[in-house]
């Protein structure tokens, strides 16, 4: 499982450092970097001014408003990938490659593409548009409109998680649950759930970064109303965009800290199921 | 519906070709009906509904207009634009994915766990983040932008910075497509290639890369889809000039702000069609990869 145990033969000496060594240099240059430089340019006007910068009303209202978000749609997602995952891991059926390719479609539609296209369903002028009007629904412009396209842009994280770990179980644990009696919800949550919660914890966490990240979609059908429909991003765009480099960089430290959080939470779980998998003689 | 009615006839007609291919199983375990309800439902409601809205819109704007729209001067530089910075970002990416996936699972070195992880950070952090992150440094006061600039070199608000960004974005796409495979790989090809007189470039480029080749297309296809669409981490190092920096989803967000929706609407279809067609291509490179995958 761990490259110790590789045969690497020839593949020793200097050519092997090189490419090791270029590689450590560019991750450094693209991504350490990046990283790095999120908090050292939100410090650069002092720890205080950060601070004050994160506890101003409108950073204080963005970032309440993306945690409204993500709390509606992660679970939404959640449920919807454990969904799609089920049904084309586990059964044969008409059109199921077509479903797999739906479902992953929001990874390869630019989230422009997508702000647009919930535009068009539910913008003043668009398919809905009279209905919700004449029943004096907001949707576009307001936190429906925000949620509902980040659900669009996030929808295949979790899906595509359990996709290969539900394929790679195969069904004969299921098999023998139901053989013994056991009704579908009991198969799922102590037989299924068992064996893909990590793999579904790291889809739900990444879900939420991406969630709390969306920026493209989000910036069509928010309408960008300060205080009131500004997601974090869209706050670091805005900040950034007043000259307040500082404060701008301040509300992405905040970002950031999740990300990093996120990958901390996937290599434990990593640990956790590598683990877990060695047990069982894997 | 034909066409579901043929190909479920096609499964009945020919039950032994593929024998215990699921009718069977779907029957034992629970689930069925209901998973592929909420599924369907949820595809129909949150990912069909808008775009085919969008084609709809599109297709109503009457071809005149539409190609007048999409053949503008300045949408066909955007087009050049994105296509050009995101063939830039792709070809970097193939390379350095290339080495990272190699790197993170031929070779056992401290900190590999890290470096594992680290390549998901794209995923993670939002893209505002990474372009506003991207343009600090790599402008022409930032940690590489001052000496780059010494030497001539302009990285933000060139195409250069453009290609950078979307790089950044989707290199997890063609790292995570090679691993699982080069972990299949577990070197006995090699040894036996070796065993037979093959030296290392040999090896390299007859055994090992033909069996990566595919898997490397997919994933560079995807991270080629991703860049097209790439918007926010792109807009802040981009400089956002019409007809120099432009990127096309930006014109396109510029129209929805102009209210100017059948415009935007044309742009948008183009994107759409656009990614279509690399979806189709990339999910032909990953069946011809299971096709030709190692037996075990």
């Amino acid at each position: 499982m761990s490259a110790a145990g590789l045969p690497r033969g020839a593949s020793s000496g200097w050519s092997r450092h090189v490419l090791l060594g270029s590689v450590l240099l560019v991750t450094a240059i693209v991504i350490g970097a990046p990283v790095l430089a999120v908090f050292v340019q939100a410090l650069s006007q002092g720890l205080g001014y950060a601070l004050a910068s994160l506890a101003h009303p409108d950073t204080r209202a963005a970032i309440l408003l993306s945690v409204t978000v993500a709390l509606v749609v992660v679970p939404i997602n959640t449920l919807f990938g454990i969904a799609a995952a089920w049904s084309i891991a586990k059964f044969r059926f008409p059109g199921r490659k077509l479903l797999l390719a739906i479902v992953e479609l929001p990874f390869s539609v630019s989230p422009i593409v997508a702000g647009i296209s919930y535009l068009f369903v539910y913008g003043g002028q668009g398919l809905f548009g009279p209905f919700l009007e004449a029943h004096d629904l907001k949707i576009m412009f307001a936190l429906p409109g925000i949620i509902l396209a980040t659900t669009f842009v996030t929808a295949p994280f979790v899906a595509r998680e359990l996709l290969p770990l539900m394929q790679l179980q195969g069904n004969s644990d299921e098999e023998v649950a139901a053989t013994l009696g056991a009704n579908g919800w009991q198969t799922f949550f102590r037989v299924t759930l068992p064996n893909i919660r990590w793999g579904l914890l790291y889809g739900v966490v990444l879900c939420n970064a991406r969630v709390l990240g969306e920026f493209g979609a989000v910036s069509i059908v928010s309408g960008n109303i300060r205080g009131e429909t500004n997601t974090l991003p869209l706050h670091v765009e805005l900040l950034y965009h007043d000259y307040n480099a500082a404060g701008a960089f301040a509300a992405a430290a905040v970002l950031t800290v999740v990300a990093l959080v996120t990958l901390l939470v996937k290599t434990l779980l990593e640990r956790v199921s590598g683990q877990a998998g060695a047990r069982r003689g894997h | 519906m034909s066409a579901a009615d043929l190909s479920a006839a096609t499964v009945e007609a020919v039950p032994r070709a593929k024998p215990n291919t699921g009718m069977k199983r779907s029957r034992v375990v629970p689930g069925f009906r209901l998973s592929l309800g909420v599924t369907l439902l949820y595809a129909a409601l949150i990912i069909c509904l808008p775009l085919a809205t969008l084609i709809l819109v599109g297709a109503r704007l009457g071809p005149a207009e539409y190609w007048a729209v999409v053949s503008s001067p300045r949408a066909i530089a955007s087009y050049k634009l994105t296509l050009g910075a995101a063939a830039l970002a792709t070809v970097f990416n193939a390379v350095y994915g290339f080495g990272l996936a190699w790197v993170l699972v031929r070779y056992d070195f401290p900190g590999r766990r890290l470096l594992d992880a680290i390549v998901d950070l794209p995923f993670a952090l939002p893209t505002a983040v990474a372009g506003i992150a991207l343009t600090a440094i790599f402008a022409s006061n930032g940690w590489f932008g001052a000496p780059l600039s010494v030497l001539g070199i302009k990285v933000a608000y060139t195409p250069i910075g453009i290609a950078l960004a979307m790089a950044f974005t989707s290199l997890p796409f063609v790292v995570r497509t090679l691993q699982p495979v080069l972990e299949e790989l577990d070197g006995e090809i090699e040894e036996a290639a070796r065993t037979l007189g093959a030296g290392n470039v040999t090896v390299f480029f007859r055994v090992v890369l033909p069996i990566l080749v595919p898997a490397l297309l997919a994933g560079v296809s995807l991270a080629f889809a991703r860049s097209l669409g790439e918007f926010g981490a792109v807009i802040f190092i981009a400089g956002n000039q019409p007809y120099q920096t432009e990127i096309t989803a930006l014109l396109a967000f510029i129209r929805i702000e102009e209210y100017d929706y059948p415009a935007a609407a044309a742009i948008a279809t183009v994107m759409l069609g656009t990614a279509f067609v690399l979806l189709v291509v990339t999910n032909a490179l990953q069946a011809y990869a299971r096709r030709h995958e190692l037996t075990p």
